[in-house]
């Protein structure tokens, strides 16, 4: 009886080493010309980093889990003791026996509200300025190519005073009318930049092609143009939107009531109260980062391609 | 085989729309129950859809008819010329309007005033007879106070399209070369031009005032030369927000956005290439290094501000433990000379820090969470360029027996040039202004010895109320930004092909 589970056991455990072996030499594949000894360094120096980008942010995930009473601890776990999740639920609904509610809701329709339409907005302008910077040569071109370079040295912290005058003056603080104006343009020029650096490397011999076929600018536009740059696109839309989603000097100028608050005003509020309540503070963080980050991992293929054929290669 | 095709071209779509609804339908059925809890409702929803959908209807209507205007004026041609005499007329008639309706918008947001004067009665005209034609709907009950403003605008409009047909139809098209494009660069132009160049001028306007709380921002401010220098000197001499003075606060400015741009190229450099060759979890550990990059700014911020709580934060737990374990050491090898000394020495001085009151660790946890919120950044960057670069090249250095060092320094950064520079140049003017991880997890504290120049100036705008000072503190800024470029620009004649 013993001899067969021994035997079990070695052969068991063979295929443990074999499985392990196999999956080192996957892991660790290495090109020719690498030594074992270099392919297993740069690995390790490539754990620490990740290790060292993604344990802060964990540690967000591990706060939001900690039970009231130990809150305050010098452990270092991601799952910590007695794990719950009551704080995300007083975030998402708020604690009746506190006779509290719960606001979550409506800082995200707030901010989701406002930073779509903007991002929506700057990127429609910005593809249809960047065709014409791209394809058509016209007195002031490049003058306006530097221009728009140029408006990108004026720090936003500048424009916000004089912004924030002249929405006052309009009487829209505390709306979201009056965030819409100033995240706006911001991204415009850089985005127009890029775009024109994306649609100068599609070749022009499509457009001419399609426009001795009998298509004219509007449809070489939109059935040529707009489906090649679909990644530029993408990303000039994606990098709008980070921007504004986070983004909380200008909104806490500008809006300064709870009712009108956005996400970023929002969670301040959990650690501004007497009582800082970190729990809930990384609750509400976690389940707002969460689908950013997804969205944001999942197009990293298209970043790095958007990225360097855009701005970079002229 | 046609069948296949379809379902896999539909199959995608047919998933997503499964998916939303049944997150639609969890979401309700989880989310209903706790109603009450909430403070966000249909009511809240459908109001603030009503407030942008119609702030951005006007917008897009606006520039439509601008888009209209323009078109006439570079693709339609008076077909004789009585019919000139009356496209001109009219098309000068409505510039004009356009104009006084853009010199009423400008003043009343106080960048000039004109008095109560014959002249600046003319040009606020067009907006005084809107005011009364709304008035007039209102009285003779044609609409109500609500939709007053609806209606007119809406008779507006209907007026300014008859004008254009009347121009279309008493014109015939013609070709233009620049038209469209100038039509296409339009709308983009006008925004930036009304949000960043008009802010802009006034903020030159206000950098000539003594705006402050007590002259309630620009309504009593008096503008002059004189305040101008006043400001000038006082940012020179005297305190830029509480108690800092210029030059401190410019140095310090320099040094993190040298020691920033510098540890984010180099890290990002030394990632990229350790991630830049053949590797089965290329893409995994790409996904894992750009989190930093993928997390909300704010909520890092804060997430890094809680690491540096001097005792339950993560830095400061793992000081005491590396001291711990220095100490047990020192106490193992006490007797060995030398080595003994060293681990006491150690032990001595690597411990706990006190991140929020000493004024230099507090300005080294800030370096901290910005350079490893900036770093994957310039990896995912550089990762691109050096993908761009093709392989043959190191393989001919290789034949002719240039070293690795050698390869990277003349085959690498010459080719990763046009990434590097704009990147370095971007780098460096987002680093100067950026200051949302200050005031997130410092605030500029401890006696703001952590402030930068935009922070300090963001506090001297919204914290002290001194808006005239804050005005010109922006200048100077703009003013030390644009020499950067240009010199950089000058020295390394980058983006110069760029613009071509």
């Amino acid at each position: 009886m013993s001899t067969t589970t021994d035997a079990a056991n070695k052969v068991s455990s063979a295929k443990q080493a074999n499985v392990v072996a196999h999956f080192i030499r996957w892991f660790f594949y290495r090109a020719r010309g690498d030594s074992p000894f270099k392919t297993i360094l740069i690995h390790a120096t490539l754990i620490v980093a990740c290790i060292i980008a993604v344990y802060p942010v964990l540690r967000v995930v591990t706060i939001s889990l900690r039970p009231n009473d130990t809150l305050l601890t010098t452990d270092l776990r991601i799952i910590p003791e007695n794990a719950t999740l009551d704080n995300y639920k007083e975030v998402l609904f708020g604690n009746p026996e506190r006779n509290r509610k719960s606001d979550f809701f409506l800082w995200l329709w707030n901010s989701l509200s406002i930073v779509s339409i903007t991002s929506v907005l700057s990127v429609i302008l910005a593809a249809i300025s960047a065709y014409a910077f791209s394809r058509f040569k016209f007195p002031g071109r490049s003058a306006g190519l530097i221009f728009l370079l140029t408006t990108q040295m004026i720090p936003a912290g500048m424009l916000l005073l004089p912004l924030f005058i002249m929405i006052a003056k309009l009487k829209m603080i505390n709306t979201p009318l009056g965030l819409l104006i100033a995240y706006a343009v911001t991204a415009v020029p850089l985005t127009i930049w890029t775009l024109k650096g994306y649609y100068d490397t599609i070749p022009v011999d499509l457009e001419e092609a399609a426009m001795i076929d009998g298509a004219n600018r509007f449809t070489v536009f939109t059935n040529i143009i707009l489906p090649l740059s679909t990644p530029a696109l993408a990303i000039a839309f994606l990098f709008s939107f980070m921007g504004g989603w986070s983004e909380y000097l200008v909104a806490r100028v500008i809006l300064q009531k709870n009712e009108a608050f956005t996400w970023p005003l929002g969670i301040f509020t959990y650690a501004q109260q007497f009582t800082v309540s970190w729990g809930q503070f990384s609750a509400a963080s976690v389940m707002i980062a969460i689908p950013v980050m997804i969205l944001f991992l999942y197009s990293s293929k298209w970043l790095i391609s958007g990225l360097t054929l855009g701005s970079v290669k002229g | 085989m046609e069948n296949e095709n379809k379902v896999r071209r539909y199959l995608p779509s047919v998933l997503w729309i499964v998916v939303l609804i049944a997150v639609y339908f969890t979401l309700n059925s989880l989310i209903a129950p706790f109603t009450d809890g909430i403070t966000l409702n249909g009511k809240i929803v459908t109001e603030s859809t009503k407030q942008l959908g119609g702030f951005l209807f006007g917008i897009i209507g606006g520039l439509m008819l601008i888009e209209i205007y323009f078109y006439q004026i570079f693709f339609r041609k008076p077909k004789n010329d009585a019919t000139n005499i009356i496209i001109r007329a009219l098309q000068f008639i409505l510039a004009a309007l356009l104009l006084m309706v853009v010199i009423s918008f400008l003043e009343s947001t106080d960048l000039f005033r004109m008095g109560d004067n014959i002249v600046g009665n003319f040009l606020r005209s067009p907006v005084t007879m809107f005011g009364d034609f709304q008035s007039m709907l209102v009285n003779t009950k044609i609409a109500t106070k609500d939709s007053a403003q609806l209606t007119s605008s809406g008779i507006m409009v209907l007026a300014l399209l008859a004008i254009f047909a009347v121009i279309h139809i008493s014109s015939v098209s013609r070709n233009h070369n620049y038209g469209l494009a100038y039509l296409l660069i339009l709308p983009a132009f006008l925004g930036v031009l009304f949000l960043i160049i008009y802010p802009f001028l006034f903020e030159i306007k206000l950098a000539f005032s003594n705006a402050s709380l007590g002259t309630q921002a620009t309504k009593n401010a008096a503008y002059g030369l004189q305040y101008g220098w006043e400001n000038l000197k006082t940012l020179f001499t005297g305190s830029v927000a509480k108690d800092a003075k210029f030059l401190d606060v410019f140095w310090r400015t320099v040094i993190w956005t040298v020691i920033n741009v510098t540890f984010h190229v180099s890290g990002g450099m030394g990632l990229a290439i350790l991630l830049n060759r053949p590797m089965k979890v290329q893409g995994l550990y790409r996904t894992l290094l750009v989190f930093p990059w993928a997390i909300p700014t704010t909520i890092a911020a804060m997430a890094l501000r809680n690491e540096f709580d001097s005792r339950y934060g993560l830095f400061n737990i793992l000081l005491t433990d590396l001291n711990t374990w220095l100490t047990g050491i020192s106490h193992g090898t006490a007797n060995i000379v030398g080595i003994g000394n060293l681990f006491t020495w150690l032990a001595a001085h690597i411990g706990p820090v006190s991140w929020k009151q000493d004024p230099f660790w507090a300005f080294v946890s800030i370096l901290i969470s910005n350079i490893w919120l900036g770093i994957p950044f310039m990896a995912v960057i550089i990762l691109g360029g050096l993908q761009s670069i093709s392989q043959e090249y190191y393989e001919a250095a290789e034949i002719d027996g240039a070293s690795k060092f050698q390869q990277f320094r003349n085959i690498t950064i010459p080719l990763l040039r046009p990434v590097l520079t704009p990147a370095i140049i971007l780098g460096v003017v987002w680093t100067f202004n950026k200051f949302d991880v200050i005031y997130l997890i410092t605030q500029g504290g401890p006696q703001e010895k952590t402030d930068i120049l935009v922070s300090s100036m963001y506090k001297a705008a919204f914290q002290f109320y001194r808006y005239g000072f804050t005005a010109m503190f922006a200048l100077v800024i703009f003013i030390i930004l644009f020499l950067f470029t240009l010199i950089y620009l000058r020295i390394s004649g980058g983006l110069k092909s760029a613009a071509e």
